[in-house]
């Protein structure tokens, strides 16, 4: 999979699941997600098995407390594809 | 020996100065008794150095972790209170409780944004990961006995100090001990952050008895699957978490694949445990006894509930929440404060040895939260009950009287939600419910109107962020809802009766 179509799929699940009528430019790629109140510790986890499931890969605790961006998160997918 | 915490901490380490004190999975590390004891001693030394004195308050925001363990006993060992936040919190909260509370010192992680904060500077490098700040607003008066202050959420849209003796603490856990016949064999889970005070039982039942605590942090409870292996490779004897996350362990975590030879107990509390739930953890794991217990911070654990072997297929209802801890008493009144009869919804009242002092510098409402009688101070814990028709001595759970919710866990007070967005310019008006919700628990749903003169509103990204900087993160509403005007009743108050019917419309 291609590191944009990634991207377009991560951003759409977090707009459509999390952040309901807000304009698809104000999620930027660094826009924090964590820090940011947009994913409390259960969103994360809904982040991180719907990562999972759709990419078929697998994270570890620590890699899932290293992200706090749509960027980073995608990074991590496209580092577990590599 | 006096009866406070750190003397017995300071029995075991002369009893089990070899057994392992507590562990972190995360880093590996791993304490004796012995040198858990040094590590304190060393830091009260230099807390000494700096003036820490008897019945001072010293702050603590430190992530959970071996280090957060030992400046704890440190402070303790000075004679002054702790008062630990969450470190991960809107820093301006954070601050809030230091200077409330007059902490002479915050203990902070190394990358703590509260060094930079008005208020606060680096007084020294504790070396390793910790930083001394002291607080200007610190130390305030001093308040001998006080073994910690806990925050919560208050409802005038500001957290208040819960102030808990080491009398309180004893009570509580020496009650665990007889109850749950802690041994220096047993293991505990430390699930809870320190600021939070299921923590209590975490900390000082293990440490009182030479057991071991496990540190769960805060990396870590993010992942079900990690906690199922930390529970099985650390051998853990006792669990004591919050329904939430033993319900993730099971429905994401695979907890029902794993065996757990060692678990003898399992200990819940801080929400209602929906029936179904826990019968499908009990079926997955059959082995340990299970407790459902009781408590706000104010009392700490005041009424427990051990759950019938045979699992009740078909039940419903869920369990109670028991019968009053023998070191406490409870009663059950109307709202006239006469006491009510069997299977009568009223107000549970608790006084004893674990129910707190007051709040920190708020005497107006320490005088409103206890109700004085003849037969002595009651603190009233707002939560409605009932007793048992079958058992009268023991006490179901039927739902709050004024507007607090528990969410994951953690007290909410909707009003200081609503204090957060009056902050946010533009908000005119803000009210926020909370609905009952199967699957998360509860549901908080934020309304508010807006000034067309301030711009056009804000996304809920926008209102996320904004909650982000004031609110930590379990009091961030999942949803928000624009309206024109806010409905009102007949008497000009917010009619949270319209605005719960809104939100539930399709």
């Amino acid at each position: 999979m291609r590191e944009q179509d990634i991207h377009n799929h991560l951003k759409q699940f977090i707009l459509d699941e999390f952040l309901p009528d807000t304009p698809p430019e104000e999620l930027e790629d660094s826009t924090p997600l964590r820090s940011g109140g947009v994913l409390d510790s259960i969103a994360t986890i809904k982040v991180v098995a719907h990562v999972e499931q759709a990419f078929n890969v697998s994270l570890d605790a620590h890699e899932m407390g290293e992200f706090d961006t749509l960027a980073q998160l995608v990074a991590l997918v496209m580092e577990k594809h590599a | 020996m006096s009866a406070t915490l750190h003397a017995r901490f300071a029995a075991s380490v002369a009893r089990f100065p070899d057994r392992l004190a507590v562990s972190d999975p995360a880093t590996g590390r791993r304490l004796t008794y012995a040198e858990l004891d040094a590590a304190a001693r060393e830091l009260a030394a230099v807390l000494i150095e700096h003036g820490t004195q008897p019945g001072d308050r010293i702050g603590v925001s430190v992530p959970k972790s071996i280090d957060s363990v030992i400046a704890i006993l440190a402070i303790l060992r000075t004679e002054a209170a702790y008062v630990p936040v969450d470190a991960g919190s809107p820093v301006a909260r954070n601050a809030f409780v230091f200077q409330d509370c007059q902490v002479r010192y915050v203990v902070a992680a190394a990358d703590t944004p509260l060094a930079t904060h008005d208020g606060f500077e680096i007084a020294s490098d504790l070396g390793g990961s910790l930083r001394l700040l002291r607080v200007a607003a610190g130390p305030g008066t001093a308040t001998p006995g006080l073994a910690y202050v806990l925050y919560t959420s208050g409802s005038t849209g500001h957290p208040k100090g819960v102030m808990l003796t080491h009398a309180n603490a004893l009570s509580f856990v020496d009650w665990c001990a007889r109850e749950f016949a802690t041994t220096e064999h047993d293991r505990f889970s430390s699930h809870a952050p320190f600021h939070f005070d299921l923590s209590i039982l975490d900390l000082y039942v293990p440490l009182a008895h030479g057991a071991q605590i496990v540190l769960l942090n805060e990396t870590l409870g993010k992942s079900p699957a990690t906690l199922v292996r930390a529970l099985a490779e650390e051998r853990l004897t006792c669990w004591y978490s919050t329904p939430s996350i033993l319900r993730l362990m099971l429905e994401m975590g695979g907890l029902a694949a794993g065996a757990f030879p060692d678990l003898r107990l399992l200990l819940f509390a801080g929400e209602v445990y929906p029936v179904a739930s826990l019968n499908a953890l009990r079926r997955a794991l059959p082995g340990p006894r299970y407790y459902n217990l009781y408590g706000p911070t104010e009392t700490n654990v005041c009424t427990y509930y051990r759950l019938p072997d045979a699992i009740e297929e078909g039940r419903t209802l869920p369990y109670p929440i028991g019968w009053c801890c023998e070191n406490d008493e409870a009663r059950v009144v109307r709202a006239d404060g006469s006491r009510t009869a069997v299977d009568e919804e009223g107000e549970l009242l608790i006084r004893g040895g674990t129910v707190m002092q007051g709040y920190w510098n708020q005497p107006d409402r320490t005088q409103a939260a206890f109700l004085e009688d003849p037969d002595g101070r009651w603190y009233r814990t707002g939560d409605l009950v009932r007793r048992l028709p079958e058992d009268p001595a023991c006490y179901v759970y039927v739902g709050r009287r004024d507007r607090m919710v528990k969410r994951r866990g953690y007290r909410v007070e909707l009003g200081e939600i609503e204090g957060a967005f009056h902050r946010l310019d533009g908000v005119r008006e803000a009210a926020t419910i909370a609905l009952a919700d199967v699957e998360a628990g509860v549901h908080i749903c934020l309304f508010y109107s807006w000034n067309p003169e301030a711009g056009a509103p804000p996304s809920s990204l926008k209102l996320r962020q904004h909650a982000a900087r004031h609110l930590p993160p379990y009091m961030i509403p999942d949803a928000f809802h624009r309206v024109d005007a806010l409905p009102m009743t007949s008497t000009d108050k917010i009619d949270y009766q319209s605005l719960l019917q809104l939100a539930q419309a399709p």
